[in-house]
């Protein structure tokens, strides 16, 4: 809007008429302008004589050429307007696409442009003034010759006119020299305006040269803007050339017209002379004026009158044959007359028109280049205004990556930094969170750590309780197998032993000691040592009887045998076993020895293991004392297993953990 | 199992008596009977219950150390 505005400005300044139009059209425009620009100048000299001509031909004169002139001129005029509105937007593209060109500051580009710019409005403002001058002052002059011409046409036309009336018309005496006169002054009037048309015409063509050759200087001077201003010029000149040529042919013929006319007039008044010569001749008393006389003429006369009449009517049938016959003669003679003016004519005619013709091509041609310049001009600028446009596109883009980049880069940047920030403030935390999390822990730690001990000593108490029930039940277990009568077995077991497993539910050592008991031992008990220490004698006894009978010798002669052996046969009644036991302590007698011995001794376990080595009938004999010192040896060896471990508990809970 | 030695023997002797007394008087029947009062048939059938009364000693001491054999027919 701004540009709009400015623009309208610039060109307001540059085209007077143009402000002139604004500043009718939009109110307080003319405010504006005067801010801007200053007072407006008066308008050049063209428009006023052009506004005033064409005021004043069209009152005057309502002829199709004079509006056809002024048609012209109002032409020139647009053109003239629209070489000055073509002229501004050249330079605002020039402006713009300067810079992009070259790499100059702008202001350096846009003051030379300015510079260039005004040189050349100068140039072209003095250019269109002195064109404008020289149209104004030759349209003027033509205009002037013009109508110069055209008072003529109009004073021969009027004298023609007038000529023929005079001609025709038989007014009374008074009344024909009045119109005699009348006629006299209209032919002085027509010569002069003649006269005064011809001194026109070669004053206006005197000035149509002067703008041909201001034209041409003009032309010279190459300037581009100008061209259509010059087109113009050109144009108007020739159309004035035209209009000029056209009245003055038209003149021409109006004043061949009225030589044809006046001649016609010379001739009839020369034939009215001869008429009335003669008539004067025959009647000299009639005076001039015959025509109101006809009531006062005499018979004599009439007679007079009518031989007269009938005389130049035979006069003039002859005449009228000599002229029939000499017609064709004349008619030639004229035709060739004719012919050789015609051509005259003619060539004047084709001349002037080929002239014409040939101005109005070469304008037409001016104006077709001129307008195919306009368009290439037109179609450059455009191509100006999309290169500028893709440039600017270009920049545009170029400018939104560098801001893309540039923006992405303090984004990386702002993130970078704000993750520092974060992960120290985290770090901080955490350190914080780290160290209150180690103190909580060692709190707890601490705690758990007494719980623990607590439960722990609980658990301690407890595992002391149930040891020393074990311990008891144990004790109760041991004092059960000291029951054992001579020869009589304990009392079973199972109450003691149950006793046990309920004391130690959770004691799986124990469980399983246990239940390791002979199951004979808990339903019928075990027999003491003692009484088995008493059986074994009787064992003995009969081990020694058949210590003969085995596998292979079995009969009841070997039994007899037998027999006479034990009987025969004496060996220590306790001996000690050695070590180890070698072949030949594998006697039976040995063995048994061996076995009283150990017994004697307490150590049943070797008893049972020596006596475990008979063989054949005595150890079959022996087997159920064996079974019985096994079970003894095994519940023996449990007791004392549970109450080693109950006592090894027992130790072990009392002790601090 | 020690006094199964002496219900053995027991048993042994108890047997033997019996058989020799069997025997005798089997031997004595049929010495009576069908041998004419000969003594023979009496010491015969005491002999006979003898010899049982042994074998069945025998054989009920020397019970345990009896190995019964079975025969596995290849099939």
């Amino acid at each position: 809007m701004g540009g709009g505005v400015g623009g309208t400005i610039l060109y307001a300044n540059w085209d007077p008429k143009f402000r002139a139009n604004v500043e009718k059209s939009i109110p307080y425009s003319d405010q504006v302008f005067g801010l801007a620009l200053g007072p407006a100048a008066p308008p050049p000299v063209i428009n006023k004589p052009v506004s005033q001509t064409t005021g004043v031909l069209e009152h005057i004169l309502r002829s199709h050429s004079l509006s056809f002139v002024s048609l012209n001129l109002t032409k020139f005029v647009v053109k003239h307007k629209l070489a000055h509105l073509t002229k501004e937007p050249p330079k605002c593209t020039e402006c713009e696409h300067e810079p992009a060109v070259k790499e100059r500051p702008e202001g350096e580009v846009a003051a030379r442009l300015a510079e260039q710019d005004k040189a050349e409005q100068d140039l072209l403002t003095s250019l269109s003034s002195n064109l404008e001058d020289a149209l104004g002052s030759t349209a003027k002059v033509t205009l002037q010759a013009i109508g110069a011409q055209e008072a003529a046409l109009q004073a021969i036309a009027q004298h023609t006119r007038q000529l023929r009336e005079a001609m025709e018309a038989e007014a009374p005496p008074d009344k024909k020299s009045t119109q005699w006169r009348v006629l006299e002054d209209a032919l002085s009037e027509r010569s002069r305006s003649v006269d005064e048309a011809g001194a026109a015409v070669l004053k206006a063509k005197a000035e149509l040269d002067k703008l041909r050759g201001v034209i041409d200087g003009a032309k010279h001077l190459k300037i581009a803007a100008a061209r259509p201003s010059i087109l113009a010029a050109e144009e108007n000149l020739h159309s004035m050339v035209v209009d000029l040529d056209s009245v003055v042919t038209r003149v021409q013929t109006a004043q061949s017209e009225a030589k044809i006319v006046s001649q016609y007039s010379e001739l009839v008044n020369e034939a009215k002379a001869q008429f009335q010569k003669e008539l004067n001749s025959i009647t000299p008393e009639i005076q001039a004026n015959w025509k109101g006389l006809t009531g006062k003429l005499t018979q004599d006369d009439l007679n007079s009158l009518i031989a007269h009449a009938h005389r130049r009517i035979d006069q003039l049938n002859r005449e009228l044959a000599e002229q029939r016959v000499r017609e064709q003669i004349h008619i030639d003679s004229a035709l060739e007359q004719q012919k050789l003016e015609d051509k005259k004519a003619l060539e004047v005619a084709i001349s002037t028109a080929l002239e014409h013709n040939r101005e109005q091509m070469r304008l037409e041609q001016e104006k077709k280049v001129e307008e195919t310049r306009e368009v290439m001009e037109a179609e450059m600028r455009t191509q100006l205004r999309r290169q500028a446009a893709a440039h600017t596109d270009h920049l545009r883009d170029v400018l939104k990556v560098q801001e893309q980049e540039l923006r992405s880069e303090a984004e990386e940047i702002l993130n970078s930094s704000l993750m520092e920030k974060e992960t120290e403030y985290r770090r901080l935390t955490q350190d914080q969170l780290d160290s209150f999390t180690l103190d909580m822990n060692a709190a707890y730690a601490r705690l758990k750590g007494m719980e623990e001990a607590i439960d722990s000593h609980v658990i301690a108490e407890e595992e002391a309780r149930k040891a020393h029930q074990l311990w008891l039940s144990v004790e109760a277990l041991n004092y059960t197998l000291k029951t054992a009568a001579l020869n009589d077995p304990t009392e079973p077991l199972e109450g003691a032993v149950q006793a046990i497993k309920e004391s130690c539910a959770e004691d799986e050592f124990a469980q399983a000691l246990a239940t390791a008991l002979p199951s004979e031992s808990l339903s019928r008990g075990v027999y003491s040592e003692a009484s088995l220490r008493a059986r074994f004698y009787t064992i003995r006894q009969l081990a020694r009887r058949v210590a003969l009978i085995d596998e292979t010798r079995n009969s009841l002669y070997q039994y007899f045998l037998s027999y006479l052996q034990a009987m025969l046969l004496f060996e220590k009644a306790q001996e000690a076993p050695p070590a180890k036991l070698s072949a030949e302590d594998l006697d039976t007698f040995k063995l048994l020895s061996y076995a009283a011995y150990s017994l004697e001794h307490g150590d049943l376990e070797l008893a049972a293991k020596l006596v475990n080595q008979l063989k054949g009938e005595s150890r079959r004999v022996a087997q159920d004392w064996l079974k019985e010192a096994r079970l003894t040896l095994e519940t023996k060896q449990v007791v004392s297993l549970l109450s080693a471990y109950a006592n090894a508990v027992g130790l072990g809970t009392t002790m601090a953990p | 199992m020690a006094e199964e030695q002496g219900r053995k023997w027991d048993r042994c002797l108890a047997d033997s008596a019996v058989k020799l007394a069997t025997g005798l008087g089997v031997g004595i029947v049929f010495s009576v009977l069908f041998f004419k009062r000969r003594t023979w048939p009496v010491v015969f059938g005491l002999g006979v219950g003898l010899g049982m009364g042994y074998s069945n000693c025998q054989q009920d001491f020397r019970s345990p150390y009896l190995l019964h054999g079975h025969m596995v027919k290849e099939q």
